[in-house]
């Protein structure tokens, strides 16, 4: 103990020497030059790139993302568009389809109307000119008959045939009623 | 302080010496030799040698560390901008704000000046922290003090930053009887003081300490039960402190560059 005195009397903790207290100050201004100047502008400097870099590729990421996002609303809408389109298609198609399908049907029945007229002008001729035959057959045959009944030529023609219509309209008179 | 060193070498317990508790001899180091200078002697002691080598060490590493500036740092690279931005986010941006940018060189230095010269109280063969030494700490405080003094008049006038300090506003005006002579002391005096007392307190204790639990471990190392579970405690408490004190060292070391930061970010706005 009576070195601890000895040495408190001969010495004090709280001297602040003079050249120490040059050398703490040139050697604590020689890291700060050296820091300031060499290392910490260099280090601040690849700091910041490095944030830079970072920021700038999330912002790249984000404009890469929007417009994604807009092609997609592109192709939708052009989808959209497309659908629509296909659907007018096929409701025109439709509509084509009932009206071919509608003037095939009209003209079909006007073929079968014509054909179905033709035919009944045909037999309407065809009856008429039977008729004709058939009168003109008849009158020879009655004419004949008659000339044979009666033993006399009926050959004076107009008044023959006369008698013979006249005979005939008769017959046929009874035949309508 | 050679007869300490002496005395203890062949003294144990039970060897009819009493404990030589290491005094604050242990913080008078021998010089090595006296340059002279400018007409002026500067002794070369351990702590001179220290921090020299501190300054190599603190440069040497940085300059390492920025010299390949790559996007993807190496291991060096990253350790080193781990540094610098535990500086700058941790104390100048925290306390200054966007303006402490600018002085994060300054607060870096001394953070990293600072640490290792108290990291080299427990590294083998160094053993001797340089903030332990009251002329470090002051040299260094009294660069923060003209710093602060010179922002704080740079920045809010030179008669205007000492009256913004003396008058601080939204008090009672009796009060500044009792204020403007505290406030003032507390800027010009107690700052300056108790920055560098509490750093060299801090190193000086921590030290001794450590090296009274050595010496004791070293005395009690004698051929007896109480010599031998002494000597094993106190050389237990030791490893102990020092792994506590290398907290310590990185604490002060943190503590001494906040303050610092909390002084400039004082002098350039005026407290409200």
């Amino acid at each position: 103990m009576t070195n601890i005195i000895a040495a408190a009397e001969s010495t004090n903790i709280l001297r602040v020497p003079l050249d120490e207290l040059i050398i703490g100050t040139v050697a604590f201004l020689l890291v700060f030059f050296a820091l300031a100047k060499f290392a910490f502008p260099a280090i601040g400097k690849t700091l910041d790139a490095r944030a830079d870099a970072i920021e700038g590729g999330l912002k790249r990421a984000d404009e890469s993302q929007a417009e994604a996002q807009a092609l997609l609303e592109q192709y939708r809408s052009q989808l959209a568009d497309a659908r629509v389109e296909a659907a007018s298609i096929r409701t025109q198609a439709q509509a084509e389809k009932t009206a071919m399908i509608e003037q095939a049907k009209s003209e079909a029945a006007a073929a079968a109307a014509t054909v179905t007229e033709r035919a009944q002008a045909q037999m309407a001729a065809e009856r008429a000119q039977a008729v004709s035959s058939l009168r003109r057959d008849v009158s020879e045959l009655a004419l004949t008959l008659a000339g044979k009944v009666v033993g006399e030529s009926l050959s004076d023609d107009a008044r023959a045939r006369a008698a013979v219509d006249r005979f005939i309209s008769e017959l046929e008179n009874e035949a309508a009623k | 302080m050679s007869a300490v060193v002496v005395a203890t070498e062949s003294c144990h317990l039970n060897s009819g010496c009493g404990f030589p508790a290491p005094s604050a001899d242990i913080f008078f180091l021998e010089p090595y030799a006296t340059i002279n200078l400018f007409g002026m002697d500067f002794t070369i002691s351990k702590a001179v040698i220290l921090v020299f080598a501190v300054v190599i060490i603190v440069v040497g590493f940085f300059l390492a560390a920025a010299r390949p500036q790559k996007m993807v740092p190496g291991k060096l690279q990253s350790l080193g901008e781990q540094g610098f931005l535990f500086v700058r986010d941790q104390i100048a941006r925290e306390v200054i704000g966007k303006d402490g940018d600018r002085f994060v060189p300054f607060l870096a230095s001394l953070f990293f000046f600072v640490w290792i010269s108290n990291l080299m109280g427990v590294i083998p063969g160094a053993q001797f922290p340089i903030m332990s030494s009251l002329a470090f700490p002051v040299s260094l405080t009294l660069m923060v003090y003209v710093t602060y003094i010179f922002l704080g008049m740079k920045h809010q006038g030179p008669i205007k930053f000492f009256t913004n300090a003396a008058f601080p506003p939204g008090v009672p005006k009796v009060m500044y009887v009792l204020l403007t002579p505290l406030e003032l002391l507390g800027l010009l005096v107690t700052r300056p003081v108790t920055q560098a007392i509490r750093l060299f307190a801090n190193m000086f204790a921590g030290h001794l300490l450590i090296t009274t639990f050595t010496v004791g471990a070293y005395y009690l190392l004698s051929p007896s039960l109480i010599g031998a579970l002494g000597s094993a405690t106190s050389f237990t408490v030791t490893v102990v402190l020092t792994g506590f004190e290398m907290f310590i060292q990185g604490l002060q070391a943190f503590i001494f560059t906040l303050l610092t930061a909390v002084y400039i970010g004082g002098s350039l706005h005026a407290e409200h």
